[in-house]
This record gives C-alpha cells, sequence and structure tokens, in this order.
C-alpha cells in the first residue's frame, strides 16, 4: 500500500483512571498528529466517561489528563465522535462533557464543537469508513 | 469494504461482544477468540442475543482457544464457523480492516 | 501482505502476548510480512530479559527473541509507556542516571511514531489487548 494519507480512527471504550488505557490512547493521538493523517476519534460505551466535565484527581493522586482533550485543536484533531446510546445508557447529555472546540481554518478560523454526538448507527458506518483502526 | 471484528471477551463478564455486534455492518466478520469464544456457545442464556445480532454478519470462534478451555465443537451455536490460526490470518487478509473490540 | 502487529498487555497475566505470537508465527508461515510488532500499554514487559518463567511453562520473551532472529521482525517497546514500568535499554539506563537496564535480544525501545508509521505502512494492523 503507497504512503498516502490513510484515515486513522482511534476507539475509546474505556473509562479513564480505572485503567491507563484512555491516558495512553491519548499520547498516541498527540503523537500520531505530527504524521499528518485524516484522524478521528470514537468514543463509546464506557469510553463517554473520558469526556466529562469537572474531573478532580487530586485526591487519588493521578495526573488529571481531562485537560488535553481541550488541546486536541490545535493538534488538528477535530472529529471527535460520542455515541448517544452510550450517553443515554449512562445518564449522560452533551452537558455533561466538556466543550472542546477548534478553529476552523477553512471558516476564517471560527470556533466550532469538536464533539460531534452520532447515532451507534452512524458509529458502526464511521468505524467501516477507516484505513487503521486503533482500539485503546 | 469489510472490517473483521475481533472480540476476546466472554460476554458474561463484558458487554464487549454485544456492542461489536451492535455496530457491525452488513458483511462484516466476528471472530471470537481468547476469552471471547465463550459467546459462542450454543446452550446460554446469551445465544440467542448472539445469533439475533449476528444475523447480518459472518461469525466465527477460534478453535484452538474453544480446546484450550475444553469447549466441544458440538457446544458451538448453529452458524458459528469454527476456524483454527491459519484461518485468522486468512481473514485478516481478505476483510479491508481489523477492528480489536478490547 | 505486510501486516502491523500492536502488544498491549503484558506476558503471563493476559494471553494477548501468546495470541499475538502464534498469530505472527502462522502469517510468516504462510509467506506475509510482517512490518513491525509494536509494544504498547503493559505489553512493554514482554521484552525483560529478567523474566524467569518456570521450565515447564513457555518462555514468551525467549519465543519473541527467537522468531525475531529467524525471521529478522522489528520488536518495538514504546519508549513512553516503558519509562513508566521500569523497561530500559542500555542508552535510556544511562540518560536516566540507573543502574541497570533490562531490554531483551531482538527488542528496541523507540517512540510513539513507530506505531503511527506501522499503521501507515503496512496493509493491515490488529491488535491484541484485553
Amino acid at each position: 500500500m503507497s504512503e498516502d494519507v490513510k484515515k486513522f480512527l482511534y476507539v475509546n471504550r474505556k473509562a479513564p483512571y480505572g485503567t491507563i488505557y484512555a491516558q495512553e490512547s491519548l499520547e498516541v493521538v498527540l503523537i500520531g498528529a505530527a504524521f499528518d493523517q485524516d484522524v478521528e476519534m470514537a468514543f463509546l460505551d464506557d469510553g463517554v466517561f473520558q469526556l466529562t466535565k469537572n474531573q478532580d484527581t487530586k485526591g487519588v493522586g493521578l495526573k488529571n489528563f481531562s485537560p488535553t482533550f481541550r488541546a486536541l485543536g490545535d493538534y488538528e484533531v477535530t472529529k471527535l465522535y460520542v455515541e448517544q446510546e452510550s450517553l443515554d445508557e449512562r445518564g449522560l447529555t452533551l452537558d455533561d462533557l466538556q466543550d472542546i472546540q477548534y478553529e476552523d481554518e477553512d471558516d476564517d478560523w471560527a470556533e466550532k464543537p469538536s464533539i460531534r454526538v452520532v447515532s451507534r448507527a452512524e458509529m458502526g458506518k464511521i468505524m467501516a469508513n477507516q484505513d487503521v483502526v486503533l482500539s485503546f | 469494504m469489510a472490517t473483521l471484528h475481533t472480540v476476546n471477551k466472554s460476554p458474561f463478564q463484558t458487554q464487549t461482544l454485544l456492542s461489536c455486534l451492535s455496530h457491525v455492518q452488513a458483511g462484516d466478520s466476528v471472530l471470537m477468540i481468547e476469552d471471547g469464544v465463550y459467546g459462542a456457545m450454543g446452550s446460554t442464556t446469551l445465544a440467542d442475543a448472539v445469533a439475533g445480532l449476528g444475523g447480518q454478519v459472518n461469525l466465527f470462534v477460534l478453535g484452538e482457544d474453544l480446546a484450550a478451555r475444553g469447549i466441544d465443537a458440538g457446544r458451538v451455536a448453529d452458524g458459528i464457523t469454527k476456524i483454527d490460526m491459519d484461518g485468522f490470518v486468512d481473514m485478516v487478509a481478505s476483510t479491508d480492516r481489523t477492528q480489536s473490540w478490547l | 501482505m505486510k501486516f502491523g502487529i500492536v502488544v498491549s498487555e503484558g506476558p503471563y497475566t493476559h494471553q494477548a502476548s501468546d495470541t499475538a505470537y502464534n498469530f505472527v508465527k502462522a502469517a510468516l508461515a504462510k509467506g506475509h510480512e510482517v512490518a513491525r510488532v509494536f509494544f504498547y500499554h503493559d505489553g512493554v514487559n514482554v521484552g525483560t530479559r529478567l523474566s524467569v518463567p518456570p521450565q515447564d511453562d513457555r518462555q514468551i520473551q525467549a519465543q519473541w527473541t527467537a522468531l525475531a532472529k529467524e525471521h529478522d521482525l522489528d520488536l518495538v517497546i514504546c519508549i513512553a509507556a516503558a519509562q513508566r514500568r521500569g523497561l530500559l535499554d542500555e542508552n535510556e539506563a544511562e540518560r536516566q542516571g540507573k543502574d541497570a537496564n533490562n531490554i531483551a535480544e531482538g527488542f528496541r525501545i523507540s517512540g510513539l511514531g513507530q506505531l503511527i508509521e506501522m499503521g501507515i505502512q503496512a496493509d493491515r494492523t490488529i491488535t491484541f489487548g484485553d
């Protein structure tokens, strides 16, 4: 296969802090951003808990990596697909998630939301539209 | 443009198999490996759910992992095909991408 | 066909590194190419040469080292994950002021960029984890 731009999807299905997967997934995304590939992130099942507001890890002594999600726009990672059914099952709404924005260079740097809530059926189609799917 | 999905968890332990089966596209393949092979058993309370959700896809189970767990081929649900590691390799090569449901 | 392999769990606790090893062996036997095996998360622990499993158990690190030698495999341990978990090669041990290193023959430590590069270069990428 050629070294053209590939479509990478990072699939996040696990909650933060109980295990390291969410944090180390984010590290891959940040490094991967330097490779100029077409990057999208998927948050479903317990992965939606990664994006919640008001995470405060002082009491548990772990590093709070949730602010990093708000920096993703600077790395041109601007498509964070969040599954509606996964939110519903967990009693969450979009308001429970961090406000993550990016500046759209094609639209006079207007600030736009990076989180795009999609249905389970749409998520399945997004997954099927990739070259490389990395799961965490 | 089909995907091979692998699932390595028992459906009695996590929702992973059911989540996978809720996201697959028609024509995809799902291969149960490691503890995922318990999802291929025919006589469990989850067998109907697996068969129902898996209706549009091809379901496979890895024979080496079945054997390791003492699950006789006769206990595998109808409609689920047993393959070996060589078959696993062939499936990765013949589908367009592999998605591991971890 | 060119495969890229990710191993994201450590040896013995999880079956992931065994399944990955069996998969890689089968793929090579069929004439496929394995571009790289990238060890991430606790998967980095596969690459310590200091593990001493019981004689009657499989020798996971030694198996990978032998396979790498036979097929000239590129076994890459993620540096960021490795540093957290105490996996160091000689250079890194010296740089970090540590008194020992523990990387097994056939493995090398490198950055996460190697994972992305593998995804770009391989025809198929497959992850073995938990």
